[in-house]
């Protein structure tokens, strides 16, 4: 499925904006695109399985918080760094 | 308490040889990336290479004097999570750890740390090539054994029973978080180091970091109703000789600290040396340097730690204090230093010592700035300008 890379995270994906990864759930899908881009994930993903306060992730445009959320290989993962501070 | 480790080694004495010129590097780290400054041999011209990560907020940038290759880069971002980033080169090229320091996964249903970020890093004893130490924010310690490549939990620490109760539990704080830093590794011996906590205080470990125990007998907390505890005190920055490593000195939130090891009966006691600081300037301060070869021989820059702590220079009168007798008297030094409204703080990894002779000193403030003497501290020149946020600044020779 597509994946909508945030720009502070370009630097892991060769600059693409738009990666694919493939899984059944959001975390099926962020361990996917971490064996693509090594270290991706727990820049996005704490230790405790959480996402960071400042990360969020939207599929098909409604956000979600549960890594568990279940996944359609039809469906769109969009990653944003939300905006905070001034 | 634990005794400490039974050595004979006294204070050598301070050697005279002339160090070949050879220039110096600075490895400085701030709050939008880090850059790496190369002198002269006399010490007098500087080139500045960076930013490096431009944005990143980076703690620490350290060289592995084991090798003289490999640096380490602890970073993060204001929103990402932290990281390490590795260079095998000598800072030319850069990449990122494959496991950063990360504390355990919680079992189900309890509630786990996060590594905020990575403040402190440290290479690992001589004979034990690859290995470094990091120090984090919440308080952690990590262990590589891998040149930095992979970070493993240093359990001893991180799970230890009174871990909670040393660190404050829950209410670890500072004002930017509480850091676990001043890893030290005795130099005689792998088994043997010390850690500084901003929340905790000192603690020593004889067995490689399995277990701890505190070292803070003397050290006062002027703000706890115990002005005395057994632990909860707040060193900003410990370090051990390396040439006498029996003696350690601190630079404490309540003052200006000093340990011998060998010192009978008073092996587990600071001493405050700070008293003899004039009193209007006090002996607050965030950074302590030692010089490298004479163990009398001691630098601090001291702060405005009144009332509401303002942590610039006392009076904006920016100084260095430099003790050459342990601790029973100072004198000043800010030859070629602002005179008067300057506002600078210089933050406990800001400050370093090269290895000439005489010494070189450096350091780098919180206005961006960087000083350097080429004669232990004599005179003061500003070599750069207009860098973000000084965190830290080390002195190697590549």
């Amino acid at each position: 499925m597509k994946v909508i890379i945030p720009s502070p995270l370009l630097s892991y994906t060769n600059q693409q904006k738009e990666v694919d990864a493939a899984g059944t759930t959001v975390a099926d899908v962020l361990a996917d695109l971490n064996r693509s881009f090594p270290g991706i994930r727990f820049r996005m993903i704490d230790e405790q399985d959480a996402i960071r306060p400042h990360m969020k992730i939207f599929v098909n445009g409604e956000q979600v918080f549960a890594l568990t959320t279940s996944l359609n290989s039809t469906d769109e993962v969009h990653i944003l760094q939300a905006l905070s501070g001034g | 308490m634990k005794s400490a480790v039974k050595t004979k080694a006294s204070p050598k004495k301070v050697l005279a040889k002339k160090a070949a010129p050879k220039s110096v590097t600075l490895l400085v780290a701030t709050k939008k990336g880090g850059f790496i400054l190369t002198s002269d041999p006399k010490r007098r011209e500087w080139t500045t290479k960076g930013p490096l990560y431009l944005g990143n907020i980076v703690h620490h940038v350290m060289l592995d004097p084991r090798d003289g290759k490999t640096m380490l880069m602890a970073t993060k971002t204001g929103h990402l999570g932290p990281t390490v980033f590795r260079s095998t080169n000598q800072g030319k090229t850069w990449k990122e750890a494959a496991k950063p320091p990360a504390f355990a996964k919680a079992a189900e249903g309890e509630t786990g740390r996060t590594v905020d970020h990575v403040f402190w890093l440290t290479p690992g004893h001589a004979g034990e090539p690859g290995v470094w130490y990091a120090g984090t924010s919440p308080q952690g310690l990590f262990r590589s054994a891998d040149g930095g490549d992979t970070w493993e939990s240093v359990k001893g620490f991180n799970d230890h029973p009174m871990r909670s109760a040393w660190t404050g539990g829950g209410q670890d704080g500072t004002p930017d978080g509480p850091k676990m830093h001043s890893i030290i590794v005795d130099p005689r011996d792998a088994n043997h180091m010390y850690i500084g906590m901003s929340g905790g205080g000192v603690f020593e470990s004889t067995n490689k970091g399995a277990d701890w125990h505190p070292l803070n007998a003397g050290c006062k907390v002027d703000f706890n109703p115990d002005p005395y505890p057994e632990f909860g005190q707040d060193p900003h920055c410990v370090r051990l000789h390396p040439q006498s490593p029996d003696i350690l000195y601190q630079q404490n939130h309540c003052g200006i600290y000093r340990i011998d090891r060998t010192a009978a009966g008073a092996e587990n006691q600071w001493v405050r040396i700070g008293e003899k600081m004039p009193k209007s300037v006090g002996d607050i301060g965030f950074p302590m340097v030692l010089h490298p070869r004479d163990p009398n021989t001691c630098w601090v820059f001291p702060m405005d730690g009144t009332q509401v702590w303002p942590r610039t220079a006392p009076g904006g009168k920016p100084a260095a204090y430099v003790t050459r007798n342990g601790g029973k008297s100072w004198q000043r030094q800010d030859n070629g230093l602002p005179k008067q409204q300057a506002w600078m703080t210089v933050f406990r990894q800001a400050m370093t010592a090269d290895a000439h002779n005489p010494v070189g000193l450096y350091f780098g403030t919180t206005c961006g700035e960087i000083w350097a003497s080429t004669n232990e501290g004599e005179k003061w020149t500003c070599i750069v300008r207009h860098l973000p946020h000084v965190y830290a600044v080390e002195a190697v020779e590549l």
